[in-house]
């Protein structure tokens, strides 16, 4: 069962000449080239839309929340597709969240004691 | 009798072992002189199943991920500190300098990614070229942080001007060694494929390369918009 649906996963999203690994030995996905393109197009949208916003919010959260947010799909975008962590061992994923949730976590709180504790 | 039936029989469970024992080193000398003679596509024989190498380059980016953490944290700390005078980033920034920068580190993620599926097709020739327009998009942002910085301390903001200039070239220029650091390696591994030493056996190496550079593009994501951005 999942081998048969690893192989129609990777003929849905290879194209013609691209994906794969090799001749014949097909063990990883890969999307097409054409899909990266299409992405590095919508993150190209996305930061020109990053840019954009200021010049319509000038301050507060209303203009820090959308920016987080189109920060926030840009990364996960990049990782999932460009660094195909979509496509490869979930292990690898983990491995690179734990690291990044660990990251966000730990400076979340030193900043929060800094800002308790700094005046 | 008895004692002769379990002799034989733990003689044939023996030799059942010794047979899948052969079988299974027979496959992995099969599988490592198909790898050594570049023709063996996605074998691992590693006890996770994937690649140490990939593996550990995981590993060694989701450290990082701490590391850019702490200067990103400290920057957000500092970041409007100038009790020691002079002007703070905020003042000088460029927005449209670096979104310039930020778009050409983002086009060559996709250089970058298209050099891997070029040599995982097996086209060498394509993806040196694809990986040289990573390299040269990569050394275009280095110019533009270098032309910053340039701009920064003609307008009075050294290094040790204020804790917020110190914090923010500490996080920049550490992501500007990372991309240098990320030049040299394309470039070696442009050298090393014109040498034909990276056939489409070894791919896999293009791509670790490939995800150190997207690592350092995506830090690149974060910085943008919590540097930048957001005042």
């Amino acid at each position: 069962m999942s081998n048969a649906a690893t192989h129609e996963t990777t003929t849905t999203t290879a194209d013609e000449g691209a994906s794969a690994s090799g001749a014949g030995d097909v063990h990883h996905e890969h999307a097409s080239d054409l899909l990266y393109i299409k992405i590095a197009v919508l993150l190209a949208v996305l930061t020109a839309m990053e840019v954009a916003y200021p010049y319509i919010v000038t301050d507060g959260v209303a203009l820090a929340a959308p920016l987080l947010v189109m920060m926030a799909i840009k990364f996960v975008i990049i990782a999932a597709y460009f660094m195909h962590l979509k496509f490869d061992s979930k292990v690898l994923t983990r491995i690179f969240y734990t690291g990044l949730i660990l990251a966000v976590g730990v400076y979340v709180i030193a900043l929060a004691t800094f800002r308790i504790f700094g005046n | 009798m008895t004692e002769t039936s379990t002799t034989e029989g733990e003689l044939a469970d023996a030799r059942t072992l010794e047979q899948e024992a052969e079988g299974r080193a027979a496959e992995a000398d099969y599988h490592l002189g198909a790898y050594h003679e570049g023709v063996d596509h996605d074998h691992t024989l590693t006890n996770t199943g994937m690649s140490n190498d990939k593996l550990a380059m995981w590993v060694f980016l989701g450290s990082e991920c701490l590391l850019f953490g702490g200067l990103i944290s400290t920057f957000l700390l500092y970041k409007h500190n100038n009790l020691a005078g002079g002007p703070t980033p905020h003042d000088l920034y460029d927005i449209k300098l670096t979104s310039i920068s930020s778009f050409v580190l983002l086009m060559s993620s996709l250089t970058m990614v298209l050099g891997v599926s070029a040599i995982q097709r097996g086209e060498e020739s394509r993806m040196r070229l694809w990986l040289m327009t990573t390299a040269v998009l990569g050394a275009t942002f280095i110019s533009g942080q270098v032309y910053e910085f340039q701009v920064f301390v003609k307008e009075g903001m050294g290094f040790t001007t204020n804790s917020a200039a110190s914090a923010f070239y500490g996080l920049t220029g550490f992501h500007g060694v990372h991309v240098t650091l990320g030049i040299v390696m394309l470039l070696s591994a442009v050298v090393l494929s014109a040498a034909g030493r990276i056939p489409q056996a070894r791919a896999e190496s293009v791509e670790i390369v490939g995800l150190y550079w997207h690592f350092v593009d995506v830090v690149w994501v974060l910085i943008f918009t919590i540097v930048y951005l957001i005042p």
